[in-house]
């Protein structure tokens, strides 16, 4: 896991540039790239948790996002790195054995905003999530799996030597 | 034609693998530029994967996911030829959508 962000890193950075290269033009979110067709799809923005996103800390987010309180569970696997060399992309999984999850969310509780990520898991769909995050600083980063009406976490301390906000 | 979203899809028995890559500079609005000036937030905020018309994941991100967003996940059904689509909102309103084959 510690070499996958490298991996997935380089691989960015070199496809990037050679998407680039070959097409000589840089496509970031400028909306050029909307298909007449599809032009008002794109996901759904009115479901986006803003008051989870909005919160400064722990009880805040799992208050807005679930209304109950987490138990921690070792039926919940977080995997993250022990140090992260660069805050600015830290690869974090979560994934759970737990029966029927819906939801699963990453806080990092040193950040300026305390929920990073949440996610929908619908019936048929994985209950494991990859992605990469910011942290603004060695922090503990906190998993949270929503299950079977039940809320389920796991934490682990990340310790950070270049931060991920720009510092 | 230029997406700024990438997808693997890989269908092995009853299950199907997306990793995707979006481009998008998911600026925190915390990071200033040379001049000193805060350079604002810019996000994606929802993504959503949809497969045979139904909904098979959807993320909602917030200013701290990482730049040039990565996502793996793994959804029961779905075979080779199938089709994927993948759509995001950023906070400025932005979107884009592109259409995937599993493999």
């Amino acid at each position: 896991m510690e070499d996958n962000s490298s991996l997935t890193g380089s691989l960015c950075r070199r496809s990037l540039l050679k998407a680039a290269a070959g097409a000589g033009v840089v496509v970031f979110a400028s909306g050029a790239a909307l298909l007449p067709a599809v032009a008002d799809a794109g996901g759904d923005q009115s479901k986006w948790p803003k008051d989870a996103f909005d919160a400064k800390d722990e009880a805040a987010v799992i208050g807005a996002l679930f209304g109950k309180s987490a138990t921690p569970s070792d039926k919940v696997k977080l995997e993250a790195p022990e140090i992260a060399e660069n805050g600015a992309v830290v690869p974090i999984t979560v994934s759970s054995d737990l029966p029927k999850v819906t939801r699963i969310s990453v806080l990092v509780l040193e950040n300026p905003y305390t929920l990073a990520a949440a996610y929908l898991i619908p019936d048929g769909t994985g209950a494991s999530v990859s992605s990469r995050l910011k942290l603004a600083k060695t922090t503990k980063v906190v998993a949270l799996v929503e299950a079977e009406g039940g809320l389920f976490s796991a934490g682990k301390d990340v310790k950070v030597t270049v931060g991920g906000c720009g510092g | 034609m230029a997406s700024s979203i990438r997808v693997r899809a890989t269908s092995s028995g009853d299950r199907t693998e997306v990793q995707a890559l979006i481009q998008h500079p998911m600026d925190s609005g915390f990071v200033k530029d040379a001049s000193g000036a805060v350079i604002p937030s810019h996000y994606i905020q929802v993504v959503d994967f949809e497969h045979g018309g139904k909904i098979v994941f959807t993320a909602f991100w917030g200013p701290a996911v990482s730049k040039d967003p990565y996502l793996k996940f793994t959804f029961q059904g779905g075979k080779k030829g199938d089709e994927m689509m993948v759509s995001w909102v950023d906070n400025k309103g932005q979107k884009d959508t592109t259409v995937a084959k599993i493999g």
